[in-house]
């Protein structure tokens, strides 16, 4: 399908090395000895366990609810005995505790009964299909892990027009989505078109970046008796999937800052949350495991694996024939994108859709350099900011002045990182500084709400003040007029 | 694994450096350097080694000096290039005490004072031609004739030595001047461009080089393929040398047009003197040129217009230094007035509009 697209600014070719993982198929794992299931794996609140230590539970069982508005529920990626549930090491950089209830498999993979699959999902309500997503814990798989039930109900408030699964997969090194598109292209398909049933909408364009030829071919394949499902080709360039220059890309619009793809009708989900929700409506089964690529250039062998929740990382390296040599640095996603992993002990969740072990000739460290005013991150940068006037004012600790830059329409991509000779870590301070401006906020927050408090305290007890003040003056009334009365009679 | 520092993502990145970049640059200078170093023989030899030499041996002074790491600073190429790009505008044979006196303007006035690296409001390599021509106006407008190396009329090794390290008035044997100065003398005293032409080269010696004037600029035509070089290889973009050179071109153009008999055309505007080397090499310095597109339109396309202005109606034959440095006065302004438009964000920094929400139903 040929439809006209529109250009983006900036963005950056860095080397791919899918290569390295590519020509793999993507293959089932055998169980780990022990599974952490963290309750949060989602943006939003964490979920609420209903099982306790001791328990046996089935796979596929409901493990923890979803709790508030945006929450998802965790299920059990197999059969086995619940060890505890308690703080484990989170996937996440810093390393720190979570809760996290552990599993330990039986091996008999004995799934739950009462499994509710559709025969026919078309047939459902959008509302019906938004509480199905919601019940089997789906949440975005490109990373982001935002509620995908949440998503689903836009429809609500915005008039949408377009759903557009994100094929992209424009991260150097990761292969999943790829392979999941070649091998599995008619559920992938079934997936979006439900999603836009549940959507209300007609129009799904898949998008996938030119580099990926038979993942192309074989969704066009697949999409070929449904007219309304486009496959689109798009230039391989970085950071195509970041979903508002996709969006741009396919309809030469830009979503208005701090809104989203929605403002413009548009809404974006990941093909492996298609994949999902495939699986979710037409199974009824729940999001108990993900395709997830291991590779880099300290993996022996790299390959694609459909993972169980919860799995340790160090269990996958093992899979994939250990390290060949030490790695410089170990990470979850990309390499543009990616966090750092405090070890190998953590498990893989929802969001993780890649792990790498990268060398030191891959990381292309260098000391950092001061800045030549080069403009290399002005041309890169998808979002028309100028980084490097940013990262001076962060540096001077002008926060203000940043924001004032355009650090909060920053996407955080990394292309002026990337390119910059200087190897100036962009990214780091620009994260920084959102995060101090974050603090200040909650700071400033506290502070106004303590005002608050403090001062309906103090109203509070003035006018307590004041109603025993009149009490005491009216008993002396009242006193006083007993006595004169006490005189008269 | 050994436990790398925590930074913030990506943990790959282009082939990229400080001293890549610089490295570049000095490739595309080298053909228009080599055909200016043999062009006007030894004592351009002499004078080029000096001052590279006495740019480096700043630099590792200033760096000292200043607590940084010398070596790691050194490597960058920085010192090197502002060196070279000094010694490309000098006069091929002024004495040995240019270079070095210019070489220490350049690194330790127009650069490391500023912080080093990156700081420097104004280009190093003008600010040390500028202070030159106004403290030694004698000795930086002293031109020579081109006598290539091992031709007949040119001065060997040992004379050579000579004309730089003094004891020689060689120069005055020899001294020409530069198709610039010659305009503006001629046009000065009333001749006609017709007449004035006869004493300069025709328009190919002049794009060639094979003219009297500054030890690396007069060949135009090799400082455009290092400049084309550049573009290619994405370390300058299109914009400043374009916009400088249609700075300079049309309003001589215009003028030429107009006034045929007094005022230089637009062709020899451009093959002459510094503007090839200032549009491509000085005016694009990373570190004092604006950063975005379209402020680097404009700040090019003022050095094109000013060096036009000096040349016709001020009082130096050539002006691309000084355009350069004012313009480069300008870049902060430029930098905050011209930006690009953010994503999602209309050119006054608004939120664009909301079309397609529904609210609250």
């Amino acid at each position: 399908m040929k439809i006209k697209l529109f250009p983006i600014r900036g963005g950056v070719h860095p080397e791919d090395r899918k290569g390295l993982s590519a020509g793999m198929a993507i293959e089932a794992i055998p169980l780990a000895p022990l599974l952490h299931i963290p309750l949060q794996q989602h943006i939003g609140a964490p979920a609420e366990p209903l099982v306790s230590r001791g328990d046996r539970v089935k796979k596929g069982q409901l493990l923890a609810r979803a709790q508030g508005a945006i929450s998802a529920p965790v299920h059990a990626p197999t059969s086995g005995l619940v060890m505890g549930i308690g703080g484990y090491p989170a996937h996440h950089p810093s390393g720190l505790k979570v809760r996290t209830i552990s599993l330990k498999p039986d091996g008999k993979e004995e799934w739950i009964e009462g499994l509710d699959p559709v025969p026919d999902p078309f047939a459902l309500a959008p509302e019906e299909i938004a509480r199905r997503v919601a019940e089997a814990g789906i949440v975005g798989m490109g990373g982001a892990t935002f509620p995908s039930a949440v998503k689903l109900d836009l429809r609500k408030r915005y008039s949408l027009h377009s759903l557009v699964i994100n094929g992209a997969e424009c991260e150097p090194y990761l292969t999943c989505d790829d392979r999941l598109m070649r091998e599995q292209p008619e559920q992938v398909i079934e997936g979006a078109r439900l999603m836009a049933r549940g959507l209300g909408l007609e129009s799904v364009l898949i998008a996938i970046e030119n580099n990926k030829p038979e993942a192309q071919a074989a969704l066009r394949a697949a999409a070929a008796p449904y007219p309304a499902v486009k496959v689109i080709g798009l230039p391989t360039r970085y950071p195509m999937g970041s979903e508002k220059h996709l969006v741009q890309t396919l309809t030469g619009k830009e979503t208005p800052a701090r809104g989203l793809t929605a403002d413009i009708g548009v809404v974006v989900h990941n093909v492996a949350t298609a994949l999902a929700m495939h699986e979710a409506l037409r199974q009824g089964r729940p999001l108990i495991d993900r395709v997830m690529t291991v590779t880099g250039g300290a993996i022996a062998t790299p390959r694609n694996l459909r993972v169980p929740l919860g799995t340790p990382v160090s269990f996958l390296i093992e899979l994939c024939g250990g390290f060949k040599q030490e790695p410089a640095r170990l990470i979850s996603g990309g390499p543009m994108m990616g966090q750092p992993l405090p070890n190998t002990q953590v498990p893989v969740v929802k969001g993780s859709n890649g792990l790498l072990a990268l060398t030191a000739a891959e990381t292309q460290q260098a000391p950092e350099m001061p800045c030549i005013r080069c403009a290399s991150c002005v041309g890169a940068c998808p979002c028309g900011l100028t980084p490097l006037e940013i990262a001076a004012r962060i540096r001077a600790g002008a926060l203000d002045a940043s924001v004032n830059r355009g650090l909060l329409d920053c996407i955080g991509c990394g292309s002026c990182a990337y390119v910059c000779p200087s190897h100036i870590p962009l990214v780091q301070y620009f994260n920084h500084a959102k995060g101090e401006l974050a603090a200040r906020q909650r700071a400033r927050h506290k502070q106004l709400e303590t005002k608050r408090l403090a001062e309906a305290r103090s109203e509070r007890m003035e006018a307590l003040q004041r109603a025993k003040q009149e009490a005491m003056a009216r008993q002396k009334q009242e006193r006083a007029a007993k006595a004169a009365g006490g005189g008269e009679a | 694994m050994k436990e790398p520092t925590l930074i913030a993502a990506p943990y790959s990145h282009a082939k990229t450096s400080v001293s890549r970049t610089m490295g570049l640059v000095m490739l595309a200078l080298l053909p228009a350097t080599l055909f200016g170093l043999y062009q006007f023989g030894w004592p351009a030899i002499f004078l080029f080694t000096v001052t590279l030499i006495s740019a480096v041996a700043a630099e590792a002074f200033s760096l000292r000096l200043a607590g940084k790491p010398v070596g790691l600073f050194l490597k960058d190429g920085s010192a090197l290039l502002s060196g070279w790009l000094l010694a490309m505008t000098l006069p091929p044979w002024a004495p040995w005490w240019i270079g070095v006196i210019g070489a220490f303007l350049a690194i330790v006035v127009g650069k490391q004072i500023f912080g080093g690296l990156g700081q420097n409001l104004f280009n190093p390599a003008m600010v040390a031609r500028v202070a030159l021509l106004i403290s030694f106006p004698l000795e930086l407008t002293l031109f020579t004739a081109p006598s290539p190396l091992f031709s007949a009329s040119a001065p060997g090794f040992l004379e050579g030595l000579a004309v730089t390290f003094g004891g020689s008035n060689a120069i005055d044997a020899v001294a020409s001047a530069t198709p610039l100065g010659h305009f503006k003398t001629e046009l000065g005293r009333g001749l006609t461009l017709g007449q004035a032409s006869e004493g300069t080269g025709s328009l190919w010696q002049l794009a060639w080089g094979q003219i009297p004037g500054s030890l690396g600029e007069t060949s135009a035509l090799l400082i455009l393929l290092g400049g084309l070089f550049l573009i290619h290889k994405k370390v300058i973009g299109w914009h400043i040398p374009l916009a400088m050179l249609a700075g300079l071109a049309l309003p001589a153009a215009l003028f030429h047009g107009l006034y045929p008999g007094q005022y230089v055309g637009p062709l020899t505007h451009l093959v002459s003197g510094a503007a090839m080397l200032g549009a491509f090499f000085i005016a694009t310095d990373l570190v004092t040129s604006p950063v975005s597109r379209s402020g680097q339109l404009l700040f090019g396309a003022g050095c094109g217009l000013l060096v036009y202005v000096i040349r016709t109606w001020a009082g130096y034959p050539e002006g691309v230094a000084f355009a350069v440095m004012l313009m480069n006065a300008c870049t902060p302004l430029i930098d905050h007035y011209l930006r690009p438009r953010i994503y999602g964000r209309d050119r006054r920094g608004e939120p664009l509009n909301t079309d397609g929400k529904r609210e609250n139903t």
